[in-house]
Order: C-alpha cells, then structure tokens, then sequence
C-alpha cells in the first residue's frame, strides 16, 4: 500500500524553543513574494529582449546565456544548450523570438522532469527508514524537523534518530525538532557511535511499530573518506535488522551550492546509494541550477525543495514551477 | 580545494609557454578557456566578465603581442589580475582598539559562523593570549546558542549566555558591557544565519551593528557556494559595513571560485580560511598564493609556515638526513610522521598544498585519516624495536601478538603494512625532491625566523 505525500497544510507548529522569524510571526507569507519577485526579475530582463523585436538578435542569445550561467547549471551545459539554439534557428526551426524560450524551458523540464518522484511510504515497511545524508549545514537536520511534522500530520507515527554523534549541540537541536511536533528521538552523548544510535533506534521503532524512522548523520564533505566509510557501516548496522532498510537515502543540498553538488552527488551516490534529493535553501537568490548536471548525470529522484527555516516551509519538488524559475516566461 | 581552477589554468598557459609567439586569435583562445575555467570553478559571472575584459585590454595592448616570451607574460597578465582581485598580502584581524573589541560574524544559513567563532576564539587565546568572551545573539535555530557554549567550553573562551526571549541586539549590547566588566580583549558576537532577501532580518543585523559598532564585521561564506555569491556578497555589503571576509569548508574539493567572487564584490579580504570542522581547523588567507596556486604553483609557503609551526623540528632533519643517505624509511619512522601529520590536520591538508601533489591517488591520501591513524599508531606502538626497524619480520604469530596487543584485528596488521610499504615507495621517489626538500627548509628556517612571520610573495624554492 503506497501513500503518496500530501501538500503541506500549513499549520503552524507550536513553538516555544525558539523565536519565530519576523518573516513568520507577521502572519503573511511574503516567501510567495519573495519568490515570485525573484522570478519576475529575471523574466523582466529576458522579457525586455523579446518585446517590440521581430528577429531574433545575439542579446537575446546572451541574456539566455547569463541566465542559465547565473543558475548554477554550468557553464559546457549553458553553452551547449545557446548551440542547440542557435543550430534551431539556423535550421528555422526556431524562427520568432517568441518561440526561443518556450524552447529552452522545453529542452530544461525534458531533462529534469524524469527526476520529478514523490516520495511514497510505503506503509508495508514497519518502519519506513529515511537515511538523510548530505555535506556540512546543507539542511539535513532541518528537513528532518519539516518532513517530521509533514508525516505526522499525514497521520504516521514518526521516530527521530540522533545519528550526528559529532557536532555541538546537533542531538539538542534534533530533540528540539522532536519535542516541536511530539515525536520521540533517539539519542544517545554527543561522541557516541553513530551507527550504534542508528541501530537502537531502529530496534525501538520496530518494537514500537512506528511508521517512518528518519536518521539524521553528521555532515561531512564527500571527500572524507573515513567519514563515508562510517555511512556505510551504518547502511550495514541497519541491515542487520532490516536488509531493506534504509527504503529512503536521501541528499540535502543547498540550493547555493555551485559545481560541487555534482562531486556530491556522485560520491555520496557512489558510497551509499542515493534514492532521492532535497535541495533547501530555495528561498534566496540561488536558483539550484546544479540539478540538472545531477538529474542529468546520475538521474537521481528529486523529492522535496525547502523554502525556508520553519516546518512548514517543505515541498513536493515540481519541474514545471522549477524550470521556470530558472529560467522565467514573464 | 582550487586544484581544479589551477589544473585548468596551467593546462592554458602551459600550452602558452611552449609558444614563441603569441597572435591576437592565440591571445582571444585563451581568454575564451580562462573564462571557461573561471566560471567552471564556480566564479560568478559578472567578476569573470571583469577579470576577462581586464586582460584582454591589457594583453591586447601593447606588452604581450611584442614581448619576446609572450606565453610568460600572458601568465604574468592572468596572475597579476588575479592578485589584484584577490589582494596581496594577508590581512590578520584588526584587534588595535580599546578593548572589549567586539567582532561580529555575519552570512547566510549554515555558512559556518558559530564554528568559525569558536575557531577565532581559539585561534586568539592559544596563539595571542588574548582574554576572548563569545556570545550568541542566534534565537531562531533550535540549539543555536547551546551550540556555541559547547564550543566556547572546548576552546576555553567566557561563554556569556543569551536567551531566545531576548532582542539580538540587547543581547549583543549587554555583552559588550559584560565583557568589559570581565576585562575581556575580545568579543566574538555570533548571529544567525540570514539570506539576504530577507529584509527584517537583515535590519535585525543591521540593529545588532549599530548597537556595539564592531571593529571588525566578518562575513562567513562557504567555499562551494556557485553563482549566488555574487548577490549575497553585494547585499551583505550594502546592509554591513563588512570589514573582512572568512572562507569556510575549503578541506573539500570545491573549486574556490566563490573567494576570487566575494573579494571582488565586496572589495574586503579574505582574511581566514576554514578547512574543517575541528577548532583548530582555520588559517589565515594569503591571496598571492593562491593566485600562485590557482596558475599552478602550489601552495608551498603557506605549507612551510604550518609546518614549521606544528612540526617537531628535531624529529623532521632526522628524518630528512636518513631520507638523504638514502637509508629506509621504517616504522618508527612512519609512526613519526603520522604523529606530526596529525598535529597538522591530516595528510589530505599537506598534500593539498604541495606543487604537483594533487596527483597523488585519493586512494593513499585517504589512507591516513584521523581515526585510521590512530589505529596505525595503536599497532606500532605493540611492535618491539627490532620489528619497528625491520618491517619484513612481521609474520604470522608476531601478527597475532600485534593484533592483540593493538586491540585490532591481524587485517589491520596487514593494512598497516602494506601501507606502510606504500609510503616507503612514495618516500623514496620524493627523497630527491619535494618532501626531502621542504622538511630540509624548515629545519633550516628554525630558528631565524619566528613562526608565522615569513616573508610574503615570494616562493622559497
Ligand atoms: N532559508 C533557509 N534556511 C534553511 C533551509 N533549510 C535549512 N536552513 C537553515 O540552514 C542552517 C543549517 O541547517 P541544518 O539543518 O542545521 O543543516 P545540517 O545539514 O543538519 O547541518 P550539519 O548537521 O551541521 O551538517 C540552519 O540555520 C537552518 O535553519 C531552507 O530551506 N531555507
Ligand atoms: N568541513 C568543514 N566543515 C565546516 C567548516 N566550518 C564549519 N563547518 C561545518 O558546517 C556546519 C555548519 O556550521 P555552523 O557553524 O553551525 O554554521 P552557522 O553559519 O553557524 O549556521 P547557522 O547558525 O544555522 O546559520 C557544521 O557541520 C560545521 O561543523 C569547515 O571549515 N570545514
Ligand atoms: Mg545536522
Ligand atoms: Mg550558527
């Protein structure tokens, strides 16, 4: 039995650990705003270069150029994708300036819209592991608290495991996330084994029939060899109990990452097999352009994108709405 | 961190260097791969527009296209550019005030600001004997301010607490008057982490400034940070008047870019890098080596200074001189060296600085992580001297009582040995020149020059 996630509510956790940002305490949401007027501003500039010309010129081609470079998406994709542009409209396929963005944005969902997967439970799996992983202050504790209270509200019974062992204050700062939404976490002092949280609490899950476990680990960078020989251990420890598990192994990324999301991907890919992606952080400038090198690399499922640092501020990843905020259609 | 951007660069301007003459279709080639490069390194767009049309004005110009070795003066053009973004020598913290002297930390989410206050902390108490008081005006992270205690326990700096109930900039002021009271020389004002956009919030930051009026304001941006710099780098420094810049998390493998970005945006210098998550783990920033490193030079001063301030000098000339009359490297040896490697973070931060290292397999770099190493020293130390010296003895039941002395297993044995033999190979290609050498230098430079005090710019060997 697959359940697939539902769109946030947007219900306001009661908080008492922690001030609310001004942003949430006013009660508006001027994240759509914000945005929106993020996107609008690049869609003005493109836009500018489309009205009022009957030919397509090279500031078209290069404000293209700069928008897609600007994104993070890499500079040998942004190019080649103004070649396939340009060979178009010599072939006259492309032949008004109206039909050159729809033609981009057409080129960009073709490759990452394969990538747009739901995260389903799958309620059969008792409990469901979602193993989060990711480099230093991606978000990865974060998204914890988010998908936490996202679960619960869809009626699951959820469980946190305090796998960073190793930084100051992560297992406070999971626990905080934990007694937000009533969710109990497993945790032992900041020093102890990892992969040894990791198998109690999945232990006391299985004991107490909860739904979904999520295991939070320290950040690491990829190239940390030891530091990802210790992920695997834990894939292993986990094993023990359930070879199945974990069902999720997911990457957090921040969205502001340049070129070196790819190295991520692949080397956290590489060490314990990646099945889904969260990029946070989508509530700034930064446009995440790197996952298209991901998508088209390693085509590795993008599940949720994080806006913001309160619970609620998670959702479903969508190509459509994604790839027009790379590059927007004023 | 960087080797990509300089692999690249040296690949260009190695193939300038075999060329005797330069024409303009040579000179707008390889402006077209530094830009390539650039902006593959992560270099924002409109900083790499600059540096390009910078040299090309000047390569253009009349030096490069007469010059008799117009390959090395187009290398001299890229590295000077990239020195006169990058600045030139390093700048320390400006602590020349009365004290309290209050330095805020400012950045985005996750950017390393606590981490770098507890580093900066550190750094001031062990290596200036200052009298350092942290605090956090972070009420919106769960376990923000708790962090920081922590860490202010570990590096031993006053710890002045905060609540979440508190204004951030009544936190700050208080602990400006707190730190006087406690005859602090030093306080370290960490915030949350903030975009840019975000408009309260950075009003937030700018209340906190006007409240203690730092002397110093760091902005703290992480080294994989792509295109986006370029925005946040100019908002920060249009809300703050920043007067520093710390480049975090650059032990990884990130290309750098964002530095030469941020430096350029803001005009303010890197002052410190980040390169790990430990409180020990933070140099100061030397932006005529990198523009060096970036063209492929290697790192090699700044590896000297380190070296010479955490190697064991005595241990090193040893070393070095057995090295020389070409005698083996044995076990006492690599015990030896894999407890200095550890004093220095790792051998991943050595190699990384060393010309032409970065070739060295990750496989044998990763093989002297921390924990590893500690087994490694672990076995040794259960080895008589006659083993130590004479590796090949090892078999079977001294295996065994290896092992078991050790706490480890006969594999670990096996490994460590292997490895062992490994180094001993790599040790010996690089008798003649690079690690031989550069141990040699800083047996010399002991004692003529104090630690940290080497002449910038130039390389010396
Ligand atoms: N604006 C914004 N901030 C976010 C988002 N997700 C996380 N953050 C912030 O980013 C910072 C780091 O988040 P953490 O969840 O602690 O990151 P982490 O990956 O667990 O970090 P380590 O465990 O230290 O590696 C915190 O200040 C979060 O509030 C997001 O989607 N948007
Ligand atoms: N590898 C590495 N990790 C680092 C470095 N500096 C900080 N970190 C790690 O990056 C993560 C985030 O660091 P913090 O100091 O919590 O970042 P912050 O800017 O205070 O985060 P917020 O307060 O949430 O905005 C932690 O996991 C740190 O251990 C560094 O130089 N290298
Ligand atoms: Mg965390
Ligand atoms: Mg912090």
């Amino acid at each position: 039995m697959l359940r697939i996630f539902r769109k946030n509510k947007n219900k306001p956790g009661a908080v008492q650990d922690v001030q609310l940002r001004p942003a949430e305490q006013s009660g508006l949401d001027p994240l759509e705003q914000r945005l929106e007027d993020t996107r609008r501003q690049l869609g003005k500039r493109l836009g500018a270069l489309l009205t009022g010309r009957s030919s397509i010129d090279e500031d078209l081609l290069d404000e293209i150029e700069t928008t897609l470079i600007t994104s993070d998406i890499g500079v040998q994709a942004a190019l080649e994708i103004v070649e396939n542009l340009r060979a178009g409209i010599s072939n006259r396929v492309i032949t008004e300036p109206k039909q050159v963005l729809p033609a981009v944005q057409a080129e960009l969902f073709e490759l990452i819209e394969p990538c747009e997967q739901f995260l389903a439970v799958d309620e059969g799996k008792k409990p469901f592991v979602i193993f989060m992983v990711g480099v230093n202050g991606a978000g990865k504790t974060t998204t914890i608290g988010k998908l936490a209270q996202r679960f619960k509200e869809d009626g699951l019974s959820v469980m946190l495991a305090a796998g960073d062992t190793f930084r100051a204050a992560a297992v406070e700062q999971l626990k905080s996330w934990g007694e937000r939404n009533d969710i109990p976490v497993v945790a032992q002092n900041t020093g102890a084994d990892s992969a040894a949280v990791i198998f109690d609490a999945l232990q006391s899950a299985k004991a107490r029939n909860i739904d979904v476990l999520i295991a939070d680990t320290a950040g690491r960078l990829h190239t940390q060899h030891n530091l990802m020989e210790e992920l695997k251990k834990i894939n292993r420890v986990m094993g023990r109990i359930d070879p199945e598990a974990p069902h999720e192994t997911m990457l957090v990324v921040d969205a502001g990452t340049g070129q070196n999301a790819v190295n991520q991907a692949r080397e956290f890919n590489q060490a314990v097999g990646l099945t889904g992606i969260t990029i946070t952080k989508l509530d700034g400038t930064a446009r995440g352009g790197v996952l298209f090198g991901i998508a088209h690399e390693l085509g590795i499922p993008i599940r949720f994108i994080g806006v913001g640092e309160a619970a609620k501020d998670l959702r479903p990843f969508d190509a459509g709405s994604f790839v027009n905020a790379i590059l927007p259609i004023d | 961190m960087f080797e990509n951007l300089t692999e690249r660069l040296s690949r260009t301007v190695q193939q300038l260097r075999g060329k005797g003459r330069l024409t303009e279709d040579g000179i707008r080639e390889t402006l077209r791969e530094v830009r390539i490069a650039l902006l593959e390194a992560d270099v924002a767009l409109p900083v790499v527009q600059t540096f390009i049309s910078a040299v090309r004005e000047k390569a253009l110009g009349q030096e490069i296209l007469k010059s008799l070795t117009p390959g090395q003066a187009m290398v001299k053009l890229v590295h000077d550019e990239l020195v006169k973004i990058m600045g030139v020598e390093n700048e320390a913290l400006d602590l020349k005030a009365q004290p309290p002297v209050a330095v805020l930390m400012a950045g985005l989410q996750g950017s390393g600001k606590t981490t770098t206050t507890a580093k900066l902390a550190r750094r001031l108490i062990e290596q200036e004997k200052k009298r350092v008081m942290v605090v956090s005006c972070d009420i919106y992270r769960p376990a923000a301010i708790e962090q920081l205690k922590t860490l202010a326990g570990q590096v031993g700096a006053v710890f002045q607490p905060s609540t979440v109930s508190q204004k951030p900039a009544d936190i700050a002021r208080e602990a400006v008057a707190e730190a006087r009271r406690q005859m602090c020389d030093v306080l370290l004002v960490d915030s949350a982490g903030r975009l840019h956009v975000d408009e309260e919030m950075m009003a937030e930051i700018r209340e906190v400034h006007a409240a203690i009026n730092p002397h110093e304001t760091l902005f703290v941006v992480d080294a994989m940070t792509g295109q986006d710099a370029a925005n946040t780098a100019s908002a920060f420094n249009d809300a703050l008047p920043l007067t520093g810049i710390v480049l975090t998390k650059t032990d990884g493998d990130a290309r750098g870019g964002a530095a030469l970005s941020v430096r350029h945006i803001t005009g303010k210098p890197v002052k410190f890098l980040g390169s790990g998550e430990k409180t020990d783990a933070l140099q100061p920033f030397h932006p005529e080596r990198v523009a060096s490193r970036i063209l492929g030079m290697g790192d090699v001063l700044s590896l000297v200074e380190e070296v010479h301030r955490k190697v064991d000098h005595q241990e090193a000339e040893k070393l070095v001189k057995k090295i020389r009359r070409g005698r083996g490297f044995d076990l006492e040896d690599f015990k030896s060296q894999m407890e200095q490697m550890q004093n220095m973070g790792g051998l991943g931060s050595l190699v990384d600085k060393l010309p032409g290292m970065s070739n060295l397999p990750d496989q044998v770099k990763s093989q002297v992580d921390d924990r590893q190493t500690r087994q490694m020293i672990a076995i040794i130390n259960s080895m008589t001297p006659h083993e130590r010296r004479f590796p090949d003895v090892i078999r079977g039941s001294r295996k065994k009582r290896i092992a078991m002395g050790s706490g480890t297993q006969i594999q670990a044995v096996n490994r460590l040995l292997k490895q062992h033999s490994q180094m001993q190979r790599m040790m010996k290609k690089m008798g003649k020149g690079g690690m031989a050498k550069m141990m040699r230098k800083v047996g010399n430079l002991q004692g003529q020059l104090p630690p940290g005090k080497l002449p910038g710019g130039k390389m010396p060997f």
